[in-house]
């Protein structure tokens, strides 16, 4: 063999040893990243995931709920106390609310202002590695605030069944995947933040907040605005917590609709946000 | 001799109807110090992406450590090195864990990152800096930073686009220091500029790019015998009365260049063609003699116009 067979097998046996765990694990590195990262503001993740449910089921559980006569959720032996029916729409309002932050402003920063994306994509990653790896560092703080929602949700006794506490922080994942992972498509798409990002907030997320059966069931809003609730992942997630907190009745068929809904909008968000990954950094 | 690690054979890419790199051919071998001069816009970093294996290529065939880019593009990155040309460390990140967390990325255990971090930063001049924040870094540091980052996964080839833009003469003098310490250790260098002091400094060889086409290639010595005089007078006589002095002296030299601001002849000796001047009468307010560089190539083989 001659030296230059020799010296150019050594850097290509080199190069194929060097991408076996980039290749296997790529997704984690970058999961590990985002996750220290997050470290600059976990005060704030905590402080938000811990605060902010004990706002609103004290506001919601104690306050509001004292000036309602009529009961607006019914379980199987009939109404539940007003603050068992809003737990679970607003534990997945809180998942929701991570990817309005996580899946904007970081995507943007990643590409443009930190650009920290640019410097995974000459290493050996993948641009769905790096899509997934922060997907995968977005899913533990959804489900750190999903935990922390539900653990107070049953300090409160807001929930029907304490199994259901097992079912619903996954509920609330799914959810937040739900509506993050089609604006995560969307988010990685922009080459600026021309304020898309504080509309996305204030005309997707607050009117779904408002109008997706939420606060009240969905059939007492007019009919012309169900097909708001018809879209939002938020009251597809919601009902299904219902059914499992306390057993609101539900057809097997609207089970598998409305996961079937979720799971098709996270499915299909998470496609194409790697193929928008893709393009942008490898075109 | 060794096999090249980078091979490139009518290489081009095009965006839409925009040629940006339109048939390039050249070999880079190990250990050298390679360079790409150009305008902007002249399809040097779209080359080096090509080459980093993050940009598919329209045509032409390349192959980097023996691989091809758009197959294996995963077990090149593994081993280049890249220093970008705008900084992307992690400013959430102190100076030392963006060592470390770079290094994960090559699969490489964090205890080794946690090692080499320590010892990138003593090569990189920042060892009391390892716990201060990226935004706190001067310019030069972070550039410091961001090729010691390259460094991490101990790379066979160091990639760098325009590494000193923006620096102040010190900071650059350090840089290309370290760089040059790479070179003796048989790094591969490849790297784009357009400061052609930096290329005379850095380059064993190089090819100047334009409208994504190579115009020529040499090394820095070889380029300026080819495309230039020995040396360059520069005769001022004010900016009314240069281009009636250049018909003057039309014939002196090689070749004579008129500008707004002088007139520059390239000629073998200077001194003679200064006499010459002066013998036909004329009196420049100022003249100098100096020696041809790369610059003088550069602004031959690519136009003095300016290309913004």
């Amino acid at each position: 063999m001659s030296v230059e067979q020799t010296t150019r097998d050594d850097a290509t046996l080199a190069a194929l040893a060097g991408a076996v765990r980039p290749r296997r694990f790529g997704a984690l590195y970058v999961a590990e990243h985002q996750l220290r990262a997050m470290r600059a503001y976990g005060w704030t993740i905590v402080i938000g995931g811990l605060g902010q449910p004990l706002l609103y089921l004290l506001g919601l559980g104690l306050g509001l709920a004292s000036f309602l006569d009529a009961p607006v959720g019914f379980g199987p032996d009939g109404p539940v106390p007003y603050v068992t029916f809003v737990a679970p729409a607003l534990l997945v309002t809180a998942t929701i609310s991570v990817t309005t932050e996580e899946f904007t402003y970081t995507v943007m920063s990643g590409f443009k202002w930190r650009r920290v994306f640019w410097g995974m994509n000459a290493s050996p990653l993948a641009p769905g590695q790096v899509a997934t790896g922060l997907v995968l560092a977005v899913a533990v703080r959804m489900a750190f605030v999903a935990v922390a929602y539900t653990a107070l949700i049953a300090a409160f006794g807001a929930v029907g069944h304490l199994w259901s506490v097992a079912v619903l922080p996954l509920l609330g994942l799914l959810g937040g995947m739900a509506f993050g992972l089609p604006l995560l498509a969307y988010s990685a798409g922009l080459r600026d933040d021309a304020g898309q990002f504080a509309a996305v907030q204030r005309f997707v997320f607050t009117p779904m907040f408002l109008f997706s059966g939420t606060f009240y069931p969905l059939a007492t809003l007019p009919t012309w605005l169900h097909w708001i609730g018809w879209v939002s992942p938020l009251w597809h997630a919601s009902e299904l917590g219902r059914a499992v907190s306390y057993a609101q009745p539900m057809s097997g068929a609207t089970v598998a609709v409305h996961l079937g809904v979720l799971v098709a909008l996270a499915a299909g968000g998470w496609v194409l946000a790697r193929r928008v990954f893709v393009g942008r950094m490898h075109g | 001799m060794p096999a090249p690690v980078i091979t490139a054979t009518g290489l081009t890419k095009h965006y839409g109807d925009l040629v940006a790199v339109a048939g390039i051919d050249l070999e880079v071998a190990p250990g050298e110090s390679f360079g790409l001069l150009g305008p902007n816009g002249a399809g040097k970093s779209t080359t080096m992406r090509m080459i980093g294996a993050v940009s598919t290529r329209t045509g032409g065939d390349l192959q980097v450590l023996g691989l091809d880019p758009d197959t294996h593009g995963p077990e090149i990155r593994s081993q280049l090195g890249v220093v970008p040309q705008e900084d992307n460390l992690d400013t959430e990140l102190r100076v030392r864990d963006n060592l470390i967390v770079y290094g994960r990325y090559f699969g490489i255990p964090r205890a080794v990152c946690a090692r080499r971090a320590d010892e990138l930063l003593a090569f990189a001049q920042l060892e009391d800096k390892a716990r201060s924040k990226v935004d706190d870094l001067s310019g030069g540091m972070k550039r410091r930073l961001t090729i010691a980052r390259a460094l991490v996964n101990e790379p066979r080839v160091l990639m760098l686009d325009e590494p000193t833009t923006g620096l102040d003469p010190q900071a650059r003098h350090v840089l290309w220091d370290r760089l040059f310490r790479l070179k003796e250790r048989g790094t591969t260098l490849v790297l784009t500029t357009h400061y052609m002091d930096e290329a005379e400094q850095l380059c064993d060889r190089l090819v100047v790019v334009d409208q994504g086409r190579i115009m020529a290639e040499g090394s820095p010595a070889q380029l300026i015998r080819e495309h230039s005089s020995r040396e360059v007078v520069e005769l001022r006589f004010g900016s009314q009365r240069n281009q009636a002095a250049a018909e003057r002296i039309a014939g002196l030299g090689d070749r004579i260049e008129t500008l707004p601001d002088r007139v520059l002849v390239y000629a073998a000796d200077g001194e003679a063609v200064v006499e010459q001047v002066s013998r036909l009468g004329l009196h420049p307010t100022t003249s100098l003699v100096r020696r041809s560089s790369l610059e003088d190539v550069f602004l031959r083989l690519t136009g003095r116009s300016l290309i913004e």
